[in-house]
């Protein structure tokens, strides 16, 4: 066994830390840090031109698309530096989700349509899976569109549609076809957001923010064009984008990190006079936290071995989306805990020096939207049966 | 970077694998532990011819040289089949601690013999008052004309009716709290002064209550410095506990996979007990406990590695990662050894089944040197102390 990287990669993970610490600065920093509306959505923009200027934008593209032609312990050093820095992810809806699909499965006009645009940041994608009635039964999903002339007329309801309210585009599955077995008869449509009947409403969440929505489909004329590869055979192209979603989800390093601000917050609250990272049962909480991320840090890194050495992951890999995003609600968890009192107050425009506490309301968002992470990509309830059903054969 | 094990730990494990497959099946395991001595001189003889009592020793004592990886890589198979011969108390414990003390006259007696398979050796460090702190020691060895005298009791030896050596923690300086002043000698068990009571254990194996009156023991039978024995111990313990538990992670393994393999074959309401969504999903929650756990135990042999390369990195990487995984095998254990027993249902704890069997290792593995609480005590004294 050998945890050590080669020369070559020491000095790529130099470059990138470099570039995270002079790039994202505290100003870029505060402008990430979960704001709302207009500003917001430029603040991304303007940093993800940024890293599109350095070339470093989408590492998982091949090379002829715009990708970076890492290696994958380039890519995975990337990742854990981004995660080590506060660095968040690139918004993965038009760069992770789409384009996959997009310079798998789309045709030469629509990779020379979309992709530059959406390497660029110049267009916002959203993702128009989930359905009030199909949510981990995705293929359930209702949501027609009905072939007429050249263009498909589009009726229906998407929901949790992260950031519709910045798209630009949306990528949906519809139902092409009827009164087939339901994964048949679907298929992966690209759509302007500006369409006559199409309509987004928001969803506030218990995190007091606005990043969902519903979007809504009323005779919207959708050209034909916009299909990806075959009608009816969405599905397929789905799927290979699912897989592409729960790879990646361990976010190790981020988890890391908040982890270790969780230690130093963890020093500075007093009860009784004594901090509370002394305290015997928090400190119980903490190491049961603390010592599963060292455990899974290790995991990923098994991951990441036997991908770099070109063989594939093995079944631990399966184990990443579930173990990663309990511990990062973990850490919300605790985080909040010590917010005590604090975490209830609703800040408003109120100072934190007013308020009396520094990370209350970051800490109750975190804690509140965090519960998302074991409800998207695949429940962590659904990533059990796929456990059950790939890796233990049950 | 590559996690897998290099071609000769392959060959070993593939040995070992195969021992336990063709000749050590749960049966023979049975007769073995209910014959008079409860382990096979046949096997352990065995053991040496193969080399694999040699392996973590140096090349100079006809060792061959291995490191804490190797042994790793062997216990885990050792662990699948619950072997009962004293691979841990003999060439992990007793000749890890002789192998790091400085008494060179001794080692070049001692570990030939252990490598032979005509020593075997138990490490006699509990008292009744000590519980899991190894430095609270009350047996004295008071200095004399000709070296040492003992005095005093060790409680719950492993192994110790077989063993023909033990080394014994004994105090010769100090409170009996102070890890400063603890010594360790070599003692032939077969001393005058030397008295054993032994029983079995639940796993299968045994440990003694040893009580030494007026023990006479020379200078030259000190593992290395007088009063500086904790050294010696700290220094083999990340390796113990590494050794420890990779054999608890073949337990783990075995347990998980005989209980996925009854899951699919016990018909209940007219279908496999596979089928049940509930039972699939806390057969999920074991396959994760198991390879966490395998990932702490890499995360420990790597920082092991890191640290020999790099001394003057210090230990506490090292330590905490040990911790991390003795506690996290306390963890993972309990909830694997629970589920296997729940999801076989009645049979599951009957003591025809080997799964009762499994368990109850893994149980004592969980008590030996520090349950799991009390190294995530430890754990959060290194992580959380200085912040």
């Amino acid at each position: 066994m050998d945890i050590n990287f080669s020369a070559q990669d020491l000095a790529f993970r130099d470059e990138v830390r470099a570039f995270f610490a002079s790039e994202y600065d505290a100003e870029v920093a505060a402008s990430l840090s979960g704001g709302q509306g207009e500003d917001y959505k430029q603040a991304i923009i303007s940093w993800q031109k940024k890293l599109h200027a350095k070339g470093w934008i989408a590492p998982g593209w091949p090379q002829e698309y715009g990708g970076t032609g890492w290696s994958v312990t380039q890519k995975f050093i990337y990742e854990t530096e981004r995660g080590a820095a506060g660095v968040p992810d690139v918004v993965p809806f038009g760069l992770k989700m789409v384009a996959p699909v997009i310079y798998n499965f789309g045709n030469e006009e629509q990779k020379a349509r979309f992709l530059p645009r959406i390497l660029s940041s110049d267009d916002w994608w959203c993702q128009g899976y989930s359905e009030p009635g199909a949510g981990s039964d995705l293929a359930a999903l209702s949501t027609t569109a009905e072939y007429a002339g050249d263009n498909y007329i589009v009726n229906g309801r998407k929901i949790w549609t992260t950031f519709a309210q910045y798209a630009d585009w949306i990528f949906c599955l519809v139902r092409t076809t009827k009164d087939v077995r339901k994964q048949q008869g679907i298929s992966f449509l690209l759509i302007d957001m500006n369409t006559p009947g199409v309509s987004v409403k928001p969803i506030p969440t218990i995190d007091g923010k606005h990043s969902l929505n519903e979007v809504l489909f009323d005779d919207a004329l959708v050209p034909r064009e916009n299909l990806i590869g075959e009608q009816d055979k969405g599905w397929t192209y789905a799927k290979a984008l699912l897989a592409h979603e729960r790879t990646g989800m361990a976010e190790v390093a981020d988890s890391k990190r908040m982890l270790a601000n969780l230690k130093q917050r963890a020093a500075a609250e007093v009860n009784g006079g004594q901090p509370m990272i002394a305290d015997p049962v928090f400190q119980m909480r903490l190491s049961d936290i603390e010592m599963e991320l060292m455990a899974l840090e290790y995991t990923e890194l098994r991951v990441f071995a036997s991908m770099a050495s070109g063989g594939t992951p093995g079944p631990e890999s399966s184990l990443l989306k579930i173990k990663g995003t309990e511990i990062s609600q973990s850490i919300h968890e605790l985080q909040l805990q010590l917010a005590a009192y604090y975490g209830g107050a609703l800040q408003g425009e109120l100072t934190n020096q007013q308020l009396g506490h520094e990370f209350a309301t970051e800490a109750r968002k975190s804690y509140m939207y965090g519960r998302a992470a074991t409800i998207y990509g695949g429940s962590n309830e659904v990533q059990r049966n796929v456990i059950a059903k790939a890796v233990l054969g049950l | 970077m590559n996690f897998e094990f290099s071609e000769e730990q392959v060959m070993i494990k593939d040995s070992v694998a195969r021992f336990v497959r063709d000749e050590y099946d749960f049966d023979t395991r049975r007769k073995i532990i209910h014959s008079e001595e409860g382990i096979s001189r046949d096997f352990w003889n065995m053991f040496a011819e193969l080399g694999w009592l040699s392996i973590p020793f140096a090349e100079e004592y006809g060792g061959f040289g291995g490191s804490v990886e190797d042994t790793v890589a062997m216990m885990e198979e050792l662990g699948k089949g619950i072997v009962v011969e004293p691979y841990v108390s003999t060439v992990v414990i007793f000749g890890g601690l002789l192998a790091a003390s400085t008494n060179e006259a001794l080692k070049a007696d001692s570990i030939p013999k252990i490598i032979d398979g005509s020593c075997l050796g138990s490490f006699a460090f509990l008292e009744r008052q000590s519980r899991f702190e190894i430095a609270d020691i009350a047996t004295s060895a008071v200095v004399t004309d000709t070296g040492y005298v003992i005095n005093g009791e060790k409680t719950v030896v492993f192994n110790g009716a077989t063993a023909d050596s033990l080394i014994v923690a004994a105090r010769t300086s100090g409170g009996q709290y102070d890890r400063q002043g603890v010594s360790l000698f070599m003692v032939d068990a077969a001393s005058p002064g030397v008295s054993i009571a032994s029983y079995k254990t639940m796993d299968g194996q045994s440990a003694s209550t040893i009580s030494f009156k007026d023990l006479q023991v020379s200078a030259s039978q000190l593992l290395g410095a007088v009063d500086q024995g904790m050294d010696i111990v700290d220094q083999v313990m990340p390796d113990i506990l590494m050794a420890l538990s990779a054999e608890a992670l073949g337990i783990m393994a075995t347990l998980n996979a005989i209980t996925v393999d009854y899951s699919k074959t016990r018909q209940q309401f007219g279908t496999p007990i596979s089928s049940f969504q509930a039972l699939q999903h806390r057969m999920v929650d074991t396959f994760m406990a198991c390879e966490q756990t395998k990932s702490l135990l890499y995360r420990g042999l790597c920082d092991a590695t890191e640290l020999a390369a790099n001394p003057q990195l210090g230990s506490v990487e090292l330590q905490k990662s040990v911790h991390a995984l003795k506690a996290t095998v306390a963890k993972s254990g309990k909830l694997i050894g629970e589920e296997a027993i729940q999801i076989h249902g009645g049979i599951g704890i009957t003591d025809e089944l080997n799964i009762g069997h499994y368990v109850k290792r893994l149980m004592t593995i969980n008590v030996t040197f520090g349950d799991g609480d009390f190294h995530q005590k430890k754990f959060n004294q290194l992580s959380y102390s200085a912040l």
